[in-house]
């Protein structure tokens, strides 16, 4: 049933060989699949409950107003696969969001200078993080947690927690703007297309050296080191991405909702996302993309209790059971596949193991497996 | 067995979907927390203050009261400067930083008056913990002449306020209340039924019957909130509104998201908050869906009224009077003076209409969207820069 509908929601799977169907179906039964499956099953939940959010008009703004968690999602994929957590998110989107309320208050020539300030303080906060944590070997729950405190507490100094006001709105405009007057769809938010543009970065960096390294840190740093990984510069620059993308979460958050006590909590939102998105705790495993999935599952949740009328005082009680039984429900998948050794038992001939017989598919893709897949995201 | 795990997916999937469906099922469990935090006696209480005389001059409103039962403090009378000792529950919101901010500037005046020689301020950080713990060193060490605790939580604190009573030196008590009689005097605005039914009329005057309202509500378990939202439901459900309530957090994405969603869902017609934190967020969502304001009920938080103006929605601008964070220290003094006090000293709370709006307006320009127009501080010392950098810290 899902086979039409989700054509290229997968990153490369390392089963390239064999037909569609077969490698969608082993797609959806791994946890990093399996989300995008529960997106639908989300989706269509809704939509059933109530049609009018299956318009395109809502659909797309729907997106476009998940971007940012998405965003934190895929930036705190990249500190979980590394074995590490990142829970200085939440703050660092505050600060952003103090930095952008107080520095491009009223004056719209400010807005690009504010713009690369908040990048740069943002790299430097991952930075730290980052460079604590590897070179320091203090945990990265301690180091990130102190980033947090230290944050929160500088914020609560300064500013109360809150900024003086809402940036200018052409720095707004990033969050709350879009592309009007599109067919179907009416509009097409920024964020969406920031959105669209890091993901694409994102899957490309995972198969790059640098995303290889990354998975081969989280899932065993002694190896990755002996095979001539800088450890420590791999996880730092993970920490970086993640301070960059709760950044750019920032920005876009101003400007959705205005700057007002944004951002506390962020980091829970993002690291149940990534766990939705059935990367695993501890390193090693995991889509990038499910990631930014998982956050898709989290928001799609929500609503649907909103759709259902679930009362206000148990949604949060509701919400959190669905998270452990979705999670449970991935936890048990990556045991069967353990369990059942790394190729999912097919009907189809397996052009690894037997390629003798395999006049099929090989004729139109013959180059084998990237090497390394199997091992990084598909176990 | 990779396809077996697919299906037991789907199966937890299809299972949550129930579960939910169970939860809306029992609609009826809203009214039930609502009754929890209802108590007649109290909403009829407080209705009646909406009306009542307060004595002393109207230009001091933290200095006004409902004739009551006063404390007699001839006991404490005593000259020269008294430290205070200042148990606060937390500075994590706009309206308790701005009331903070109000309290200092009143200290300095009193310090120069000296009647006050110093206060020592212990902040909580919304902990019930930390906050007895902060309570309990200012009676073993704190050297205190008097205590100004203004509690996290009604049950939690009540030991710990006990005990500072049991030194024999003045305890003033203001903001939350806490379940014993035993201070000198207990400061509160009005309180949270008289909100809801300034709030809900309000909506109830300005909508139809079958109309749509969406609650924002902050958080549960407060009783000064819980109470806002069970006098304004009871008020809804009376005159046939229908409304729907979230919790926000005060959180303006939450509160944006929760609104969209909404309009997607049907039409709103009104919007009732809890309190302003976060109004704008909730107007600009109907700007962004392109469909026309809702009638709504804000807080006088600078940010609401400058937006309500703005766009010149139908709307009203529910306060909790901010200025009471003035009336603990100038307690104090009398207190020390001999001059009796109010034992529940109930401070004025009148909302901020559309003609009055305007004059608070123009009363705060210039300060943050943070500020609240009835603060109560305009004549201290520091106006209007202090309440502009906000270094509550």
């Amino acid at each position: 049933m899902t086979t039409t509908t989700r054509p290229d929601e997968r990153p490369g799977l390392p089963a390239h060989s064999r037909s569609f169907g077969a490698r969608l179906a082993a797609g959806a039964a791994t946890p990093g699949g399996a989300v995008y499956v529960l997106v639908l099953v989300l989706l269509v939940s809704i939509i059933i409950s109530n049609p009018n959010f299956g318009e395109p008009g809502a659909l797309i703004r729907f997106a476009g107003r998940t971007a940012p968690i998405a965003i934190a999602a895929m930036g705190q994929y990249y500190v979980i696969v590394s074995g590490e957590f990142d829970l200085s998110m939440g703050a660092v989107v505050t600060t952003q969001v103090v930095i952008a309320g107080n520095m491009a208050g009223d004056d719209s020539s400010q807005v690009v200078p504010v713009l690369v300030l908040m990048l740069v303080v943002g790299a430097l906060i991952g930075l730290v993080n980052g460079l604590v944590t590897t070179l320091l070997r203090v945990p990265s729950f301690i180091v990130t947690l102190g980033t947090m405190l230290a944050l929160f507490g500088f914020l609560r100094y300064r500013a109360g927690v809150a900024p003086a006001g809402n940036p200018v709105d052409e720095f707004r405009e990033i969050g709350r703007g879009g592309i009007q007057d599109v067919p179907v769809v009416e509009v097409i938010p920024y964020p969406l297309i920031i959105v669209v543009v890091l993901a694409t970065l994102a899957a490309f960096s995972m198969r790059r050296p640098f995303g290889r390294s990354l998975v081969a840190t989280g899932d065993n740093p002694d190896a990755a080191r002996l095979g001539g990984t800088s450890v420590w510069w791999v996880k730092t620059r993970a920490f970086m991405i993640s301070s960059l993308s709760a950044t750019v979460a920032g920005i876009i958050l101003v400007g959705y909702a205005g700057g007002r006590a944004v951002g506390q909590g962020y980091e829970f939102s993002a690291i149940t996302a990534v766990v939705v998105g059935g990367v695993v705790l501890g390193g090693g495993r995991g889509w990038v993309l499910s990631a930014a999935a998982g956050a898709y599952a989290l928001e799609l949740l929500f609503v649907l209790l909103t759709v259902l009328h679930v009362p206000s005082t148990w949604r949060d009680s509701v919400q959190g059971l669905i998270i452990i039984v979705a999670v449970a429900a991935s936890a048990r998948v990556w045991q069967v596949g353990r369990r059942g050794g790394a190729p999912p038992p097919t009907t189809e001939p397996d052009p690894i193991n037997d390629p003798i017989n395999d006049p099929t598919t090989d004729s139109a893709t013959p180059t084998p497996p990237t090497p390394g897949t199997h091992q990084g995201e598909h176990r | 067995m990779k396809r077996h795990a697919t299906r037991r997916i789907f199966a937890a999937a299809a299972a949550l979907t129930l579960l939910a469906a169970c939860g809306s099922d029992s609609d009826d469990s809203s009214s039930d927390d609502s009754d929890q935090w209802y108590v007649q006696a109290d909403f009829d209480e407080q209705n009646a203050q909406r009306d009542a005389t307060f004595e002393g001059d109207p230009a001091t409103p933290w200095l006004q009261y409902i004739d009551g039962e006063m404390t007699d403090t001839a006991a404490f009378a005593s000259p020269g400067a008294k430290k205070v000792c200042f148990a606060n529950a937390s500075v994590s919101n706009p309206w308790r930083q701005t009331g903070f901010l109000t309290m200092q500037q009143q200290l300095e005046v009193l310090v120069g008056q000296g009647a006050i020689s110093e206060m020592e301020t212990r902040d909580a950080q919304d902990d019930d913990n930390t906050q007895i713990a902060d309570i309990d060193y200012f009676i073993s060490e704190g050297n205190c002449d008097a205590f100004i605790i203004s509690p996290n939580s009604t049950a939690a604190i009540t030991p710990a306020v006990e005990r500072a009573c049991e030194t024999g030196k003045p305890v003033v008590v203001f903001d939350r209340g806490v379940e014993t009689d035993c201070a000198t005097t207990f400061i509160h605005p009005i309180g949270g039924y008289a909100w809801g039914i300034d709030t809900a009329e309000f909506l109830v005057d300005n909508l139809e019957e079958g109309d749509k309202v969406i609650a924002l509500r902050i958080l549960p378990g407060v009783d000064v909130l819980e109470t806002r939202w069970a006098a304004a439901e009871k008020i809804l459900d009376e005159n046939g509104i229908e409304h729907e309530d979230h919790f926000t957090g005060a959180d303006p994405t939450e509160i944006k998201k929760i609104i969209s969603d909404a309009l997607v869902q049907g039409d709103v017609d009104g919007v009732w908050m809890d309190a302003g934190d976060g109004a704008v967020a909730a107007i600009e969502a109907f700007e962004d869906a392109g469909v026309d304001y809702p009638v709504m009920t804000g807080e006088d938080e600078m940010s609401f009224l400058r937006k309500w103006e703005d766009t010149g929605l139908t709307g009203l601008a529910p306060v909790y009077s901010n200025f009471q964070w003035r009336t603990p220290l100038l307690a104090v003094q009398m207190i020390f003076a001999g001059q009796p006090v109010p034992a529940e000293w109930v401070l004025p709370q009148t909302p901020i209409t559309e003609d009055e709006r305007a004059e608070y307006l123009a009363a705060n320009e210039g300060l943050p969207d943070g500020h609240y127009a009835k603060f109560g501080g305009e004549d201290l010392p520091g106006f209007p820069q202090v309440w502009i950098d906000r270094e509550v810290g």
